[in-house]
């Protein structure tokens, strides 16, 4: 059903492009925490918003080589909101990968689903989030592109392509492109691009769309979640009116806070 | 206790001192330490020989360490350093590093560990609105937080051994843009002194410049500022679609402190705030607060850190 590569007079290589896409909740929402979790039942959830990036720079890349780009995400049947909001930005297949005796998978399980789901498709390319909205971590990207022996770059903020991609990414020195060679993981910063609003043909076509279910087998967790907590309170600060009390900061700064 | 490796933090080629909080994080869980140091050159790792509780120090020698590419770091590191939990820096290269190594030996990563008790391991969440708090059954791979552990001292004599290594580089450099100015970057910095909408234009962040080169400190940006400015690049914006930072000490000025601001900064050790506007929710964050416009506080803020430093 899906095809690794077209070829086309021999010659040209059109890729598999995939995105991975992850549900977390308005980065907006007010986060509370009940027993122990976090409590999402109230909460309105969306597309992780650096994996709106990646799905932009995945569609350009099919605009810019051909292929075709496939949506993927590992979670349960209440993710298939963003898959359809990926397929209404014009993705062409999308995916859904999961198992209901996962519960929560660490990031080795995670990751070890992902890669099962990345070879079962037959990519080229797969474009993620720098990091996820909910964990922060920016783990996947990099550890499924070990997983799979394929090169990686992060946090990139541009792209052309090529047979290499070709990303630009921040580094010690200042801004470096890097030709990042295929088959390659790579993971997407707020860059230079605008992600296209879904338009109206767009989410017609979304509802309509078949979700396709796959899945995979996951490894054992070692890292289990203990608890959820809230942030400690910070002690209230002391407040000072006026400009010439910014001295007495500063004397603050290195008798009491030691910073300076 | 299974061992602990500690990956020093490599930074302009040298020892990061953040490496010596590695080390306390990493005796907060037990058992033996040994620090890794990669390196092009052995002489590097001699700045760990003297950490204190320390069981050997390693210089991972190979020329992978002098590009950027973490398949290179990771399959060389992997080659040289033992089984155990392994400990690093969370920065943005360590952190694709590390999620590498983690993968290629099997293990899980967690992220951005900023409390540690023995097995469990704490980390923000949600953009550090909440916390969460994982059991670690066997060998990980974490990456601390700058700024959270207390450095261990150093006033030992460890061995150093080398051991040389080559690793699987895949990605090539092309070209560097070098960074316009030379400023420190906000993601490598111990201070920030950060400008929003309420600078009025962007001609006005000169006045953070020089508070900046007084003490040291990189110029960062709110997204209202990025936004509205031209001249105010997306590279100096903090915040949820910018950098995460969590300086020592971060000085907003004229920067209201909405939440996705907060997002990037709130796990700054010591926030200083300036603002003309008393209920600017960024005084509920602050440590200290300075109720005034920034005209009349940066020429006292200069002075004063131009007297102590000067
Ligand atoms: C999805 C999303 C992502 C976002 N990501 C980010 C992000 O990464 N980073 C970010 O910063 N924002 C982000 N934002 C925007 C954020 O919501 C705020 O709009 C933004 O942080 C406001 O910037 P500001 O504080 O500079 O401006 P304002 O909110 O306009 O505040 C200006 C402040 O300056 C004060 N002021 C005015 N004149 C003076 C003076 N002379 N002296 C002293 N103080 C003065 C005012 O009292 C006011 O408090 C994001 C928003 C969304 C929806
Ligand atoms: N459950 C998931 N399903 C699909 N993609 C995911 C999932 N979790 C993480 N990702 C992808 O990996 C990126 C980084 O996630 P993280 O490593 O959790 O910060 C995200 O932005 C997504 O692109």
């Amino acid at each position: 059903m899906f095809m690794n590569r077209i070829l086309l007079e021999g010659l040209i290589v059109m890729p598999t492009v995939a995105v991975m896409i992850k549900q977390v909740p308005d980065t907006n929402a007010k986060i509370s925490v009940q027993g122990g979790r976090v409590d999402l039942s109230s909460v309105k959830m969306e597309m992780s918003p650096y994996d709106v990036f990646a799905v932009e720079t995945a569609l350009r890349h099919k605009e810019a080589s051909g292929g075709s780009v496939t949506a993927v995400t590992v979670g349960g049947a209440g993710a298939e909101k963003i898959l359809k909001d990926a397929k209404a930005m014009g993705v062409d297949n999308i995916v859904r990968v999961w198992d209901d005796s996962w519960g929560e998978l660490d990031s080795n399980g995670l990751q070890s689903v992902l890669k099962q789901a990345i070879e079962a498709l037959g990519v080229d390319v797969v474009y993620c989030g720098k990091s996820a909205a909910d964990t922060g971590a920016g783990s996947t990207g990099p550890g499924l592109a070990e997983r799979l022996g394929w090169s990686n770059a992060s946090n990139i903020i541009g792209a052309e392509f090529g047979d290499a991609v070709i990303v630009s990414m921040p580094v010690e020195a200042g801004v470096a492109k890097i030709s990042v060679p295929l088959p390659a993981v790579i993971s997407c910063d707020k860059g230079d691009v605008k992600p296209r609003k879904a338009n109206v043909k767009g989410i017609m076509m979304a509802k309509k769309a078949q979700v396709e279910l796959m899945t995979a087998t996951a490894p054992s967790s070692t890292v289990a979640i203990a608890n959820h907590s809230m942030p400690a309170a910070k002690p209230a600060g002391k407040t000072f009116e006026g400009g010439s009390s910014a001295s007495q900061v500063v004397q603050l700064l290195r008798d009491e806070a030691n910073v300076i | 206790m299974t061992n602990k490796i500690v990956i020093a933090e490599l930074t302009k080629g040298t020892i990061n001192p953040a490496t010596a909080e590695l080390v306390s994080a990493a005796q907060s869980m037990g058992g033996e330490i040994t620090v890794v140091v990669p390196c092009t050159d052995a002489t590097t790792a001699d700045a760990a020989a003297s950490y204190d509780g320390v069981a050997k120090v390693i210089a991972v020698k190979s020329e992978v360490f002098a590009g950027n590419d973490s398949s290179g770091w990771a399959s060389a590191l992997d080659s040289a350093i033992p089984n155990g939990t392994v400990v690093c820096l969370a920065t943005a290269r360590s952190k694709d590093v590390a999620s590498r190594l983690a993968a290629r030996r099997g293990l899980s990563i967690v992220q951005d560990v900023v409390s540690i008790e023995g097995s469990n391991l704490t980390s923000p969440i949600y953009s550090g609105k909440a916390n969460q708090t994982v059991t670690a059954n066997g060998d990980v791979v974490l990456t601390v937080r700058a700024n959270v552990f207390n450095a261990v001292g150093s006033g030992s004599s460890n061995d150093v051994s080398v051991v040389d290594a080559s690793g699987d580089v895949k990605t090539a450099v092309q070209e560097v843009m070098q960074r316009a100015s030379a400023r420190l970057d906000v993601s490598e910095a111990n201070i920030i002194i950060s400008g929003g909408r309420g600078m009025g234009s962007p001609a006005n962040f000169t006045h953070l410049e020089a508070v900046a080169d007084t003490i040291g400190a990189a110029v960062g940006a709110s997204r209202a500022a990025v936004d509205t400015w031209e001249e105010i690049p997306h590279s100096m914006q903090v915040g949820q679609t910018g950098k995460t930072v969590n300086p020592n000490l971060y000085i907003a000025v004229g920067i209201s402190g909405a939440i996705q601001h907060l997002a990037g900064m709130r796990s700054s050790k010591y926030i200083v705030a300036i603002n003309k506007d008393a209920d600017a929710p960024i005084f509920q964050h602050a440590d200290y607060g300075i109720v005034a416009t920034w005209e009349e506080a940066l020429p006292v803020l200069q002075d004063s850190f131009s007297s102590l430093l000067g």
